[in-house]
């Protein structure tokens, strides 16, 4: 796996270079760009670096959706309610204006204080969260305004409400509408991307990934309570099934790792949002040349091929 | 003798002891039958309704018209890409459920006949590693949606899973979105998806395929939920309801069109393949 991935970027990396003048500038970004991503996936991560970024993923003073918004966004204009029962505050979603267009966002937020955390939810969302944000990619997909998605939960709320609200079929309902998008979409995951109630808005043409974010299929605690039978065994998961950044791009899962400052992104939110916005930008730019229907088709091509299993598919 | 004894500091924490009732004996109403009982009632307790358990072998023959059923994809295996090691390693585990099911994975696909329809058929196995979903289980679904998709007929899934294998780690969550394309690409060329939830059909199925059918049909008494009552429970000390997540408790608010119990199944699926059919 570590192989194939490699020569997939050391392939880009060939192809970006013989291309020589063309691209100019931003080609050059590109460059050192995957650069940096080889060198970090030569070097794979050690069990202590992977908690570390469990640790980070979760520190107090990460920025959060609305922080990245803030300051990478001009104009935003935040849209409430599901339009049938309820405002979750978990899930964000608004319009804004990102380097001279329009763009249509939705993002879990965390709280800072106590209060805020409990108005939020701990960035878990209800159903009503998720049937919000896909009333925002129907705004989208009307006016052609590319989707910008940010992920950070520990989850979908696990609640008796959410369950009788239709949980599951929220989340299903929202990936198969982002599975119908004609727009571009991009996804970044900024701090805890974690089981279902991130896979809900990550269905995307690109998945950008923070350095020290993690993407699970389960909480590592939640993990080690049903195999290790202890939830203290939550570092021996974690080194398990490997959620940090590295390995999600070795597996073809993320496309690209965002760095963050030095220390990680809570010592400077300026810096982390720049360092966002640019791989952002050159995400969108990417993918606005390409036709919708090719965007749509290429976007169920992508996660259809996500998975490991023998015998391995003739190439098409 | 001795339980009379108060032992329950040292218990207190100990795992509880499950029960050691027979497969056989109805875990309601504790009546006991032979197997060729059960099988003539279709693993539905005479007695008191309760439906039994059914491995996906078993399920195609009460589900297909006799003799109809054709396997596709029955060689895949999963690999193991995180060399994933817990208590035990995960390919340990795989070959140990490979050996005591009989079965390459969690899920069997093929082509069928229900009623004299032929459709695609896609069954859950909950006996492989708790119908876990990991990338076996997401290609052979996304490959049963394609063969459907190929030759215009519907998909009829079944579906008894308690979620994403973890074994597989973010892979296993990527399944979701892999099958919810795969169910997208199903449509677009125009064929319908009949979803029937068995129990248990919980979290990462239940957020992806399983609730995308064009109509959901749950069997009586299944467990229906993104998370389980026991999680639930754990996590938010809510007092719960009585039939919290059961098939019962969300048929009333609308989260699925019917539960039919397990001997008008056929029927019933059989008239929804004419219906989609419309004629043809």
């Amino acid at each position: 796996m570590a192989s194939e991935a490699e020569l997939r970027l050391r392939e880009r990396l060939g192809r970006l270079r013989r291309t020589g003048l063309l691209g100019g500038a931003r080609l050059s970004g590109e460059l050192e760009r995957l650069q940096r991503q080889l060198d970090r996936l030569t070097t794979e991560p050690s069990d202590e670096e992977i908690w570390r970024s469990v640790e980070l993923a979760r520190h107090q003073d990460r920025p959060y959706t609305l922080d990245y918004v803030q300051r990478l966004c001009e104009d935003f204009v935040e849209l409430r309610g599901d339009r049938a029962r309820a405002d979750d505050a978990a899930l964000v979603t608004g319009l804004a204006r990102f380097g001279g267009r329009t763009i249509a966002l939705i993002g879990q937020q965390k709280g800072r204080d106590i209060r805020e955390r409990t108005r939020r939810n701990f960035g878990m969302a209800h159903p009503e969260g998720y049937r919000k944000g896909m009333r925002v990619m129907e705004i989208a997909e009307r006016h052609c305004f590319p989707l910008v998605t940010f992920v950070d939960t520990p989850g979908a709320y696990p609640g008796v409400a959410a369950e009788q609200h239709g949980q599951g079929g929220a989340i299903a309902r929202s990936q198969a509408l982002m599975a119908r998008l004609t727009v571009p979409v991009v996804t970044s995951v900024i701090g805890e991307g974690s089981s279902g109630g991130a896979s809900a808005i990550a269905l995307a043409d690109r998945i950008l990934m923070q350095e020290h974010a993690i993407f699970v299929v389960i909480s590592p605690e939640g993990c080690a309570a049903i195999l290790w039978r202890d939830a203290a065994e939550a570092r021996k998961a974690a080194a398990a099934f490997k959620p940090d950044a590295a390995h999600c791009l070795e597996l073809g899962v993320v496309d690209a790792i965002v760095p963050e400052p030095e220390g990680g992104a809570h010592t400077n939110h300026d810096e982390a949002a720049r360092l966002l916005g640019e791989s952002l930008s050159e995400a969108l730019e990417d993918l606005e040349t390409i036709p919708g229907d090719e965007l749509r088709r290429l976007r169920r091509a992508r996660f259809r091929a996500l998975g490991v299993f023998a015998p391995t598919p003739a190439p098409a | 003798m001795s339980s009379r004894i108060d032992v329950s500091i040292e218990h207190r924490h100990s795992p509880e002891q499950p029960e050691r009732t027979h497969p056989n004996t109805c875990p309601k109403c504790d009546s006991h039958y032979r197997d060729d009982e059960l099988d003539a009632s279709l693993w539905v307790c005479p007695q008191c309704g309760h439906h039994f358990p059914v491995r996906a072998r078993r399920r195609i023959a009460q589900l297909a018209d006799e003799g109809s059923f054709s396997e596709d994809a029955a060689d895949l295996r999963s690999e193991d890409p995180l060399g994933f090691f817990d208590l035990r390693p995960y390919t340990e585990r795989l070959a140990e459920a490979e050996t005591s099911t009989g079965l390459g994975e969690a899920i069997v696909i093929g082509e069928a006949a229900i009623e004299e329809r032929p459709c695609e058929l896609a069954v859950m196995d909950f006996a492989f590693m708790g119908g876990s979903m990991g990338s076996v289980v997401g290609e052979k679904f996304s490959r049963a949606c394609d063969s459907a998709a190929e030759r215009g007929l519907p998909l009829v899934s079944v579906t008894a899973s308690g979620g994403a294998r973890m074994q597989e780690g973010i892979l296993s969550l990527m399944q979701l979105p892999k099958a919810v394309c795969a169910v997208e690409d199903l449509r677009d060329a125009g064929c319908a998806l009949i979803s029937v939830m068995s129990h248990p059909t919980t979290a990462g199925v239940m957020a992806s395929f399983a609730s995308l059918g064009d109509v959901l049909v749950a069997e009586p008494g299944a467990l229906l939920a993104f998370t389980g009552p026991r999680v639930v429970q754990q996590t938010t000390r809510e007092k719960l309801p009585d039939q919290v997540g059961l098939a019962e408790s969300n048929h009333p608010v609308g989260h699925i069109d019917a539960i039919v119990p397990r001997p008008q199944r056929r029927a019933y699926v059989g008239r929804l393949l004419r219906l989609f059919a419309n004629g043809k």
